[in-house]
């Protein structure tokens, strides 16, 4: 099996390269840490329940600055043999998810502001919240992290699906460009 | 840097073999909790309550154990619920062998401190799921309660205390237990447990009472006349007292200090007052007080918050079914 192979142009930039895997490993622990925390009665739920709020904290600095240094960088083009239709499904694929990982850590965040529930984050400053809880804003929020987190989840399988798919079928540089 | 990248993509794992909750889930203790009959927007537990509001008035005594702002000598308005037990918002008031304070001081915008008190003073059992084992007992009805009780050692302190527990005519009279060991944290930064009571100053006996609403009416009229104060009265623990059992109460000699009167002055009904939207989840914390590990404890935000999400979400579709309606 012989992949074609890649030059320096046609790969993503070390930052952007650190900025992918970095979030890959900080959003899925996320997802898996919000998908047992709602269901747990352990002894360490409440700690995982205060780490993710303040992963939510990082990661929303993390995706500005990522954002930043993207529209400062020069993308590596995707392959010529796709289709129009292929070149806008991954191009709207990929703002979807930047615009998921900016909508989840605020939805949580509000969430929490209208239950007037201050964020603690480990000990060093807190997230004001609203001084009167709002209990259908709550609802509100609360229900749509749930439905964004479900959305991130399935985006991101699609998303690796396609980086395989580019790799393994089509035997691109796609995946490679990101390594 | 590819092992790297490789090494990155492990941590979710590692989350995820942290422990997988193998026993009974938030789920399926609400579940129970709210039973085969559905109150929408209610509280899936301790459905039935009335809205209160008044002033901490602190004596300043605890302001060295703790830094919450609201131990400094001064005033802290609250607002609060007074509950029985169980899961249906109709229930008649007397029937329930458990009645409840909660209470919510929006000190600030960043804190909050949230309280839920027990008549007992201690539980049956020391973790979440032999206390999802009691409920199922306790609906399964008096035969089934008694047998779960005296299979469970750790819950003879509980026994003791219901043996010789006589309900009152009032909720100004009960004495209102933290139940779960909390730590005070001061500006030091030294950790101090404790547990606390709200203590009646007044005594009410229970035989004047009649009717399904008994308890509300009651208060309702008695705060109307005159405030209702309670003694707040902290326990500090020694080395030697464990705060992560719920099911131990510490030695009569223990220190204990008088943070200051707590003084209802209304009451509302509770789905027309402020209390009906607030989430009394015991684990909203003020910087000064922390949680202990105590397993009851640490389980209480979970339950508590899915009982929360289920009615929140009742309460929404309700709103927005209504201004469809208009």
């Amino acid at each position: 099996m012989t992949n074609a192979q890649t030059t320096d142009s046609d790969r993503f930039s070390l930052s952007m390269r650190l900025f992918h895997w970095g979030m890959a490993a900080l959003v899925l622990s996320m997802l898996a840490a919000g998908l047992l925390m709602v269901t747990s009665l352990q002894p360490w739920q409440l700690t995982l329940l205060n780490i993710h709020k303040a992963c939510g904290v990082i990661a929303i600095l993390l995706v500005t600055a990522r954002l930043i240094n993207r529209l400062r960088h020069k993308l590596p083009a995707l392959p010529k043999e796709l289709s129009a239709w292929q070149k806008t499904v991954a191009k709207v694929s990929h703002w979807l998810l930047y615009i998921l990982m900016f909508a989840m850590p605020v939805s949580g965040y509000l969430m929490q502001y209208f239950a007037a529930r201050p964020i603690d984050i480990i000990g060093i400053f807190r997230l004001p919240a609203a001084l009167q809880v709002n209990i259908q804003y709550y609802s509100l929020f609360r229900e749509l992290h749930a439905v964004l987190a479900i959305s991130l989840i399935t985006l991101i399988a699609l998303h690796a699906g396609a980086a395989l798919h580019h790799h393994f079928i089509r035997k691109d540089t796609v995946l490679k460009s990101m390594l | 840097m590819k092992t790297l990248y490789l090494a990155l993509l492990f941590t979710p794992a590692l989350c995820l073999s942290a422990g997988k909750p193998a026993q009974v889930t938030a789920q399926q203790f609400v579940n129970l909790q709210q039973g085969d009959a559905v109150f929408p927007g209610f509280r899936r537990a301790h459905a039935k309550g009335i809205c209160i509001s008044g002033e901490f008035h602190s004596n300043g005594q605890l302001a060295g154990y703790s830094k919450a702002s609201l131990f400094n000598e001064g005033v802290t308005p609250f607002i609060g619920r007074l509950s029985i037990a169980g899961n249906n918002p109709t229930a008649p008031d007397l029937k329930s062998p458990v009645r409840s304070m909660a209470l919510s001081f929006a000190i600030s915008h960043t804190e909050q401190w949230r309280l839920a008190m027990n008549t007992p003073p201690v539980m049956a059992v020391a973790d979440p799921h032999t206390f999802y084992q009691q409920i199922q007992a306790v609906q399964a009805g008096p035969a089934a309660i008694q047998q779960f009780l005296s299979e469970h050692p750790e819950a003879s302190e509980f026994r003791a205390w219901a043996a010789q527990y006589q309900a009152t005519g009032s909720f100004a009279a009960e004495t209102y237990h933290s139940i779960n060991a909390f730590y005070l944290v001061n500006s030091n930064g030294e950790q101090q447990a404790v547990r606390w009571a709200m203590q009646p100053t007044v005594a009410v006996p229970a035989s004047a009472l009649d009717g399904n609403d008994a308890l509300q009416t009651e208060i309702a009229s008695r705060i109307a006349g005159a405030p209702v104060v309670f003694n707040w009265v902290f326990t500090l623990a020694e080395p030697a007292d464990d705060e992560d059992n719920p099911t131990k109460a510490w030695p009569e000699n223990r220190r204990q200090v008088t943070a200051g009167q707590l003084i209802l002055t209304g009451t509302t009904a509770q789905l027309e007052g402020d209390c009906h939207a607030i989430n009394f989840d015991p684990l909203v914390l003020p910087s000064g007080i922390a949680a202990t590990r105590d397993p009851i404890l640490r389980a209480r935000s979970a339950a508590y918050v899915e009982s929360y999400r289920r009615r929140a979400k009742e309460q929404l579709d309700g709103a927005l079914e209504g201004s469809n309606n208009d």
